[in-house]
């Protein structure tokens, strides 16, 4: 039988009939435990998980209102946590914008995603170690890594601690626990779940999460990563931001199932489904998570419901596949820094000049770092052979060695100098 | 046979010198370096599919019993998780010994491979690393393994950065070669070719030793043509070089041993003294690495070539089972490229 008995909740308790069947296989060959169970049936019937939707787990309503059980919170980390919901927000207007000048290459935006960053980033320690995609810049924002590092690493200057090798936003920092993001999607699923077993057998209080989107949950990984992690326990939290895009393939086209939630369920995944927009439901939903892998050595999985409310990157153009109406729809209907915000305010935690403030101290941190980076200078070309290997090779030192004589030589047609 | 014999001759000298050693084959001795490897670093797992009870070719044979489920287990079938897994692994601390079952069966991984794997540290500026993973698969031909279990899948990743790749001639070497694996702080491709298994059986120390990565053996000196390969085509050159002396030719014969990075400054030497080189490997000519090598042979050496480079390797088609031996590149074909360029 299973080492790790991670029994999934949810339907199959509706067929508990309190006997024991006496004529029916036991299932241990099938690692299938129908004990309080009927392990045999005469109903010609065929499911499927789009026959039953999970409802979304949440707190607030879509305006702020409290609705359900609020988590133990107090005013410090909720005002820190708004803080940087709102930092987030500031500092993607501003490097969106940027780009559109052509002072960074690329940009992407986290907008409407807010809540999910912020909400579970906050319920975990700060050394669990974080898996990401791409859009949750909120995450390492939250943990303290400098602005000014972002922007270097936009831009890949001489501060940039990725030595400039890739595209903007693909953060990465030891210090903050953040590993470094990378361009192919969903690579970073099976990966944390290697992670998470390493947590295992070190048996110290760590989990690793994994953050990753509805496309990315089409990889082949994702469904590598779920078996691998409940399989063998690795204390992996995955959580899925449900954004309802793909660049411009919309959910129905992803998926015909109920959603990525029932594919937790059907690796024997603990799983739930959440409003990803409501930050306290994100928080608890992140906080209960974490207890129940640490407790039973188990993946645990959160579907996040929210919504992708810029273009998917500064070289998309959303308004050609979706209306406009269904965007302002969702930033206003279930936006979640108002709806946080509206709590806070509820406490007597947080006032629209504590909002103002920050969004002007951002700005002006935003603005002094970009101006500064932009002054900087790059890494230089002798850099390009290091890290390929623990120490460059023969090969690659005789290559470096041919491409600074030729950039001697040829000078003239390159911007950068060999020196 | 003659050649494996010589192998184990010149082993057993080598064995004489040290404490004691063991008459034993390939797959005992792969046995012995992952069973060093586990108890020489807490933090070393063992895994793939079939790996807990054995493995399908008994590799990790008493392994899961010394070392415990945790470290020495079963994955589910999925090969890209795999190694995706032990990135994981490898970047929270670990040591990992990932087995693929057959090498033809590595593609499903190969996009971890290369987007992850090979650029983990260069994309994280040596904050993060896969130096703590190895990769190891049976490669090669077997006698009836066809299209599916015969592949020889070294040229795939030779062109990907970052990687290192090894493959052994026999028990001696694959021992050796595989704790240095280990040891080694950049992610190897260990392919042990399958045959030689059982078939190949030599003294191995019984301690634990290493031998350098990068460094190509010289198996068999000669004056008039360099034979280069590695694994099983390595007794092949050697038995070829027997009947190409009994036409007074004279081969050097060269077991590349590491294919990336590999060791041009012995191959050169030799091929700057004989002036002949013939390349052989099982998998198809075309960008096989035999083709990386000619290049690289003739921008070094071409002043002292007497003819253009040979290689006797596969055919372009896929493994078949019913012409495996006109398929592979066999002793007749090496001794006639030898006879060819040596009369050029």
């Amino acid at each position: 039988m299973r080492r790790f008995v991670c029994k999934a909740a949810g339907w199959a308790q509706k067929r508990w009939n309190g006997h024991q069947i006496a004529d029916g296989p036991d299932g241990q060959v099938w690692n299938i435990d129908f004990t309080g169970h009927n392990s045999l049936t005469d109903d010609l019937v065929f499911r499927s998980s789009a026959d039953h939707p999970q409802p979304l787990f949440r707190v607030l309503d879509p305006r702020g209102g409290v609705v359900g059980e609020t988590p133990q919170m107090d005013e410090e980390l909720a005002r820190k946590m708004n803080t940087a919901m709102i930092r987030q927000s500031v500092m993607d207007g501003i490097l969106y914008e940027a780009q559109r000048q052509g002072r960074i290459s690329f940009y992407m935006t986290n907008y409407g995603e807010e809540g999910t960053q912020i909400g579970s980033v906050s319920a975990l320690q700060p050394h669990d170690m974080v898996y990401a995609q791409y859009r949750e810049a909120g995450v390492l924002l939250y943990r303290g890594y400098p602005i000014n590092d972002m922007i270097a690493q936009c831009i890949g200057t001489i501060e940039d601690k990725g030595k400039g090798r890739q595209m903007p936003i693909h953060y990465g920092s030891p210090e903050h626990f953040y590993q470094t993001i990378s361009s192919p999607l969903g690579t970073q699923i099976p990966q944390a779940a290697g992670a998470g077993y390493a947590m295992r057998l070190d048996g110290e209080d760590r989990v690793c999460i994994c953050y990753f989107g509805d496309g990315a949950a089409s990889e082949g990984d994702f469904h590598a990563a779920l078996n691998f992690a409940a399989t063998l326990g690795s204390r992996t939290i995955f959580f899925c931001r449900n954004n309802g895009y793909a660049i411009s393939t919309p959910a129905v086209d992803q998926y015909a199932g109920d959603g990525i939630y029932a594919r937790g369920i059907g690796y024997g995944i603990r799983s739930i489904r959440i409003d990803g927009n409501d930050t306290l439901a994100v928080y608890s939903a992140t906080k209960k998570a974490r207890e129940l892998s640490i407790e039973h050595n188990c993946p645990v999985l959160i579907e996040a419901m929210t919504y992708r409310g810029g273009h998917h990157s500064t070289s998309d153009d959303s308004s050609r596949y979706r209306q406009k109406s269904e965007v302002d729809q969702w930033t206003t209907g279930s936006n979640p820094i108002k709806r946080f915000s509206k709590y806070l305010e509820s406490k007597g935690w947080w006032t629209s000049d504590d909002e103002k403030q920050v969004r002007d101290a951002t700005r002006k941190e935003v603005m002094v770092a970009l101006q500064r980076q932009e002054s900087l200078g790059s890494w230089p070309v002798e850099t390009l052979i290091e890290d390929v290997f623990a120490e460059p090779t023969k090969h690659l030192l005789k290559q470096r060695q041919e491409l600074l004589e030729h950039m001697e030589e040829y000078a003239e047609h390159y911007k950068k100098k060999s020196h | 046979m003659q050649a494996v014999r010589r192998q184990a001759a010149a082993s057993a000298k080598l064995a004489a010198r040290r404490w004691g050693s063991t008459e034993i084959n390939m797959c005992t001795a792969i046995n012995h370096a992952m069973r060093d490897a586990l108890k020489r670093n807490d933090k070393t797992v063992l895994y793939g599919e079939d790996v807990g009870f054995g493995g399908v070719f008994r590799c990790s044979v008493g392994l899961r019993d010394q070392f415990g489920k945790d470290r020495v287990f079963n994955t589910p079938v999925n090969e890209q998780g795999l190694i995706a897994f032990g990135v994981g692994l490898c970047v929270a601390g670990y040591d990992v010994i990932a087995e693929i079952q057959f090498a033809d069966y590595i593609f499903p991984a190969f996009d971890q491979i290369v987007n992850e794997v090979a650029k983990y540290r260069y994309r994280t500026s040596s904050t993060w690393n896969c130096g703590g993973m190895v990769i190891r698969a049976p490669c090669s031909a077997v006698g009836h393994g066809s299209m599916y279990h015969s592949q020889s899948v070294e040229a795939f990743f030779s062109h990907c950065p970052g990687l290192t790749i090894v493959i052994p001639r026999g028990p001696y070497q694959a021992k050796g070669l595989l704790t240095a694996a280990v040891k080694e702080r950049n992610p190897v491709l260990f392919f042990e070719p399958k045959i030689l298994y059982r078939n190949s059986v030599g003294e191995v120390p019984d301690e634990e030793y290493s031998l350098p990565i990068g460094q190509a053996d010289v198996v068999r000196s000669g004056t008039d043509i360099t034979f280069i390969g590695w694994g099983t085509q390595v007794a092949k050159m050697l038995t070829a070089a027997d009947e190409l002396a009994g036409k007074d030719i004279s081969i050097e014969v060269i077991d590349l041993q590491t294919i990336v990075p590999w060791d041009v400054e012995t191959v050169t030497a030799s091929v700057k003294k004989t002036g002949r080189c013939v390349i052989t490997h099982e998998a198809p000519v075309t960008s096989g690495f035999g083709a990386e090598l000619s290049a690289s042979i003739q921008e070094r050496c071409f002043l002292h070539l007497e003819a253009p480079i040979s290689r006797v390797c596969g055919q372009d088609t896929h493994f078949p089972l019913a012409f495996e031996e006109f398929y592979l590149p066999s002793v007749p074909r090496l001794v006639e490229a030898g006879e060819k360029v040596m009369h050029f």
